[in-house]
């Protein structure tokens, strides 16, 4: 009877995959509810990638609203989601869009932004992504809108979506800029 | 009018394919050799249509006829003809509509070589194929019309093509990757042909069957090199692999596709492994097939690209359940039927030896479905985590690196050892005896060689290098061994498509050895008229000037390369801004070599006259393409010996 059940096998680990991706099929992108919203952005203070000895702190937050993108070299989503970062950038210049670089080395995001375009004001370096996980961070890209008084109100996981932006965060940012 | 005609005569393929699943197929079951014979008939009909729609597409897009929505969402006026026509597959609907042609291409190769087989075999052969063109035609009818028109307000001209795809490489590079990906359907016809008469028959299925799966396998390896030089000299990373998810999808086939073409070697020789073979077949086509559907619904690389149609990724996968869901379930009732076969008749030698060359390709064979396994966890990782955590992450190449290098070690140092030793029995002495001359003269090269030339010497770097030295070595004594034995002349097309493929093996092993261990890369700050240094050689940047191209404006740098004062090259490498999406680009300058390539990729103006310049040096980066071109010409080879 074993090798008749084991000839079975292919066919149940392929079901077992196909189950997977039909779930995948039918996922939306998500926005994962935070314990971290209406919280006040946990502190930090991290170099940058463009300028290693500058010090930044949480701080940086204050007074505007704040898109923060948590991104590395090493994810390929990022690349997909930072072409619409470029285009963001350049349509909207009072975007404040801070980067943070998660887990990755200085030179690799140096060149990442060298050759694709730095859409960001600045990108903050999270080495061994100690901050990311602050900020509860499990995988690359995620985007976070902090409001002026250093708030978060919104996260975002998985690679930002054009119609995402239009339709949501952008109405979302323009309210955020009118309190106080 | 010609859009619509190509429209219509999409569906009459459509329709034929229809009633190719359905006219010989009742012929098997009532045995009428005359419905069998219409397979034939309505494959060289559906061949037609679908040329005749591929065509009307192409001149859609020549014509610059941007009431097709197809056309004008992926050509504009001012594009060059060449990429017009290469346009027709840079978009989702039409290169399905290649799919389906490059299809219906083998399927007419298969009709035409039919008659050596047995009416009864082809003729199912014939209908697996209709079935899965029948699908495939019936998801462009239904979901992806590369004909729909844009009325009444078609725009005046069309989108930009997206500036990475314009290039040489792009017009060749999805083409032949599709040909090999779809060419796996005509091994995956023949399997589930074998198990759907194995009850009652006996048949050389594999020796028919091989020179399909050499033929596909070669075309896909001259489509993944065709890509991976494409993205080290476009994209300007100076990468040749990042293992990214589209990467993956052709990588996984491949990887197949070689234990399927030695397992089915055995098969056809000794007549054993025959459930095995099968299985391979199956998988192959279920992962071009999980190749497309990945490419194609957007489901990896971003969600919302595919939730904008979610009929199509729906049907897709309801096509891959159907068609590799059904093959697995014949398999699973069917393959315990299979008879070992010896060579000189039923169970006649169908045992196997521990040292044998059975046991070195099923050894080999495990390993590579292993290693393809992982990759293929890899690729799917981000998807599965996400259906149970609701959270998205990005598995990136120290995953791929860590767990697939150390699987397909085995199956490296077994390449040798393949051909070297015998079927059936072999005393363990007698293969030591053999090898053990190249086994220590690798060694000692592997050991000697960067320590001359490089002075480091590292464990990854004796060990890759010793394994490229060990392959090319040992392939060089059966290829000497098999002169000395029937002369130069004397071997078969297959004896020297093996020296070809195992050579290219070697050579591709200590390509990749060598660039990942010694390559120099630097980014710098420069200004004209400065020189700086890169391994032995000095890089002079002369100056720089505005360019204008038909769609494009930009600036080329000029740059001098010299070796100890003499001239080596001149190198100018371009950053081009396309005026309709505004997207710039790098056009890299490379000095091509035998033994290494300079590469320089122009950044940006910094001010003050400075640009930012990445100049790579990157040793034997050659040998990858060069090895994959020898792998894919012994595929060939190994095709056109089995024709007889």
């Amino acid at each position: 009877m074993t090798p008749r059940l084991l000839l079975l096998a292919p066919l149940c680990i392929f079901l077992i995959i196909g189950g997977f991706l039909w779930k995948g099929l039918a996922l939306k992108p998500q926005e994962l509810p935070s314990v971290l919203i209406g919280q006040t952005a946990p502190p930090f203070q991290l170099s940058t990638v463009e300028d290693p000895t500058r010090h930044v702190t949480e701080a940086l937050f204050q007074g505007h609203v704040t898109i923060l993108n948590i991104w590395a070299t090493w994810c390929s989503s990022c690349q997909t989601e930072h072409e619409l970062w470029m285009q963001l950038a350049k349509k909207q210049d009072a975007l404040f869009l801070v980067g943070l670089n998660y887990h990755d080395g200085l030179e690799d995001a140096k060149n990442w932004l060298k050759n694709l375009g730095n859409p960001y004001r600045l990108t903050l370096f999270d080495q061994n992504g100690r901050v990311g996980m602050d900020y509860g961070v499990y995988g690359t890209p995620e985007t976070f809108i902090i409001d002026k008084r250093g708030v978060i109100r919104h996260r975002h996981v998985g690679p930002m979506d054009a119609m995402v932006w239009q339709e949501k965060l952008l109405p979302m940012i323009g309210v955020l800029e009118n309190e106080k | 009018m010609i859009p619509e005609l190509g429209h219509f005569a999409l569906i009459l393929a459509l329709c034929l394919a229809g009633l190719q699943c359905v006219l010989p197929c009742a012929g098997i079951f009532k045995k009428n050799q005359a419905w069998m014979q219409t397979a034939r008939s309505l494959v060289l009909g559906q061949c037609f249509f679908i040329t005749l729609s591929f065509l009307c597409l192409g001149y859609a897009f020549v014509q610059d006829d941007f009431s097709v929505a197809y056309v004008a969402q992926s050509s504009n006026a001012s594009l060059p003809w060449i990429y017009k026509i290469s346009g027709i597959w840079s978009g989702h609907e039409g290169s399905l509509l290649l799919w389906v042609f490059l299809l219906s291409v083998w399927m007419l190769a298969v009709s035409l070589d039919s008659r050596r087989l047995p009416l009864i075999f082809s003729t199912r052969v014939l209908v697996v194929l209709g079935m899965i063109a029948f699908g495939f035609l019936l998801f462009l009818w239904a979901t992806s019309n590369p004909f729909a028109r844009f009325l009444p307000l078609s725009p005046i001209d069309g989108r930009d093509l997206n500036p990475i795809l314009q290039d040489p490489g792009l017009i060749f590079h999805p083409p032949v990757l599709y040909m090999g990906y779809v060419g796996f359907s005509v091994p995956f016809a023949f399997a589930v042909s074998a198990l759907w008469g194995a009850r009652t028959e006996e048949l050389p299925w594999a020796k028919w069957m091989r020179s399909w799966v050499l033929a596909a396998f070669g075309f896909l390896t001259i489509g993944i090199a065709l890509g991976s030089w494409w993205a080290y000299y476009e994209l300007g990373w100076g990468g040749w692999w990042f293992w990214d998810p589209v990467e993956n999808a052709s990588f996984m086939p491949w990887i197949v596709g070689i234990a399927l073409i030695h397992s089915l070697m055995v098969s056809d020789k000794r007549g054993i492994f025959q459930s095995w073979t099968i299985l391979l077949s199956i998988i192959a086509f279920a992962l071009s097939l999980l190749g497309t559907f990945l490419v194609r619904s957007g489901i990896l690389t971003s969600v919302h690209a595919f939730a904008n149609d979610p009929k199509r990724g729906v049907f897709l996968l309801g096509f891959l359940l159907l068609v590799i869901g059904g093959a697995l379930a014949l398999y699973a009732v069917r393959a315990g039927l299979l008879p070992p076969r010896g060579a000189r008749g039923r169970n006649d030698d169908a045992k196997i030896e521990l040292f044998s060359r059975e046991t070195a390709i099923l050894v080999s064979t495990v390993f590579l479905l292993v290693g393809c396994a992982t990759v293929l966890l890899g690729t799917l990782f981000p998807l599965i985590y996400d259906a149970f955590t609701g959270q998205k992450l990005s598995v990136g190449f120290p995953y791929f690196n860590a767990v697939f290098i150390p699987l397909i070690i085995p199956v490296l140092v077994l390449i040798p050892l393949g051909p070297l030793s015998k079927w059936g029995h072999n005393a363990c002495r007698d293969i030591l005896k053999k090898i053990k001359i190249e086994f220590i003269v690798s060694l000692v090269l592997a050991m000697l060689l960067p320590w001359i030339f490089a002075k480091t010497v590292s464990m990854g770097v004796v060990l890759g290098l010793g394994l490229g030295i060990w392959i090319g070595l040992g392939t060089f004594k059966s290829a000497f061994d098999k002169i000395r034995q029937k002369g130069f002349w004397g071997l078969s097309k297959g004896a020297w498509g093996m020296i070809s493929a195992h050579g290219g093996m070697a050579i591709l092993v200590i390509g990749v050895t060598l660039v990942s261990y010694y390559h120099v890369e630097r980014d710098l700050r420069i200004k004209p008229h400065q020189v700086l240094e890169i391994a032995d050689y000095q890089i002079l940047f002369q100056s720089i000037e505005p360019i204008e191209g038909s769609n494009y404006i930009g600036s080329r740098g000029y740059f001098l390369v010299s070796k100890q004062g003499k001239q080596v090259a001149d190198l100018r490498p371009e950053k081009r801004t396309f005026v309709a999406q505004g997207i710039k680009m790098t056009e890299t300058a490379i000095d091509p070599g035998m033994f290494r390539d300079i590469y320089i990729s122009l950044g940006d103006p910094l001010g003050g006259g400075s640009w930012s310049v990445r100049i790579y040096y990157k040793p034997f980066v050659r040998w990858i393409w060069a090895g994959g071109l020898l792998i894919a010409l012994g595929s060939f080879l190994g095709a056109w010996g089995r024709r007889k």
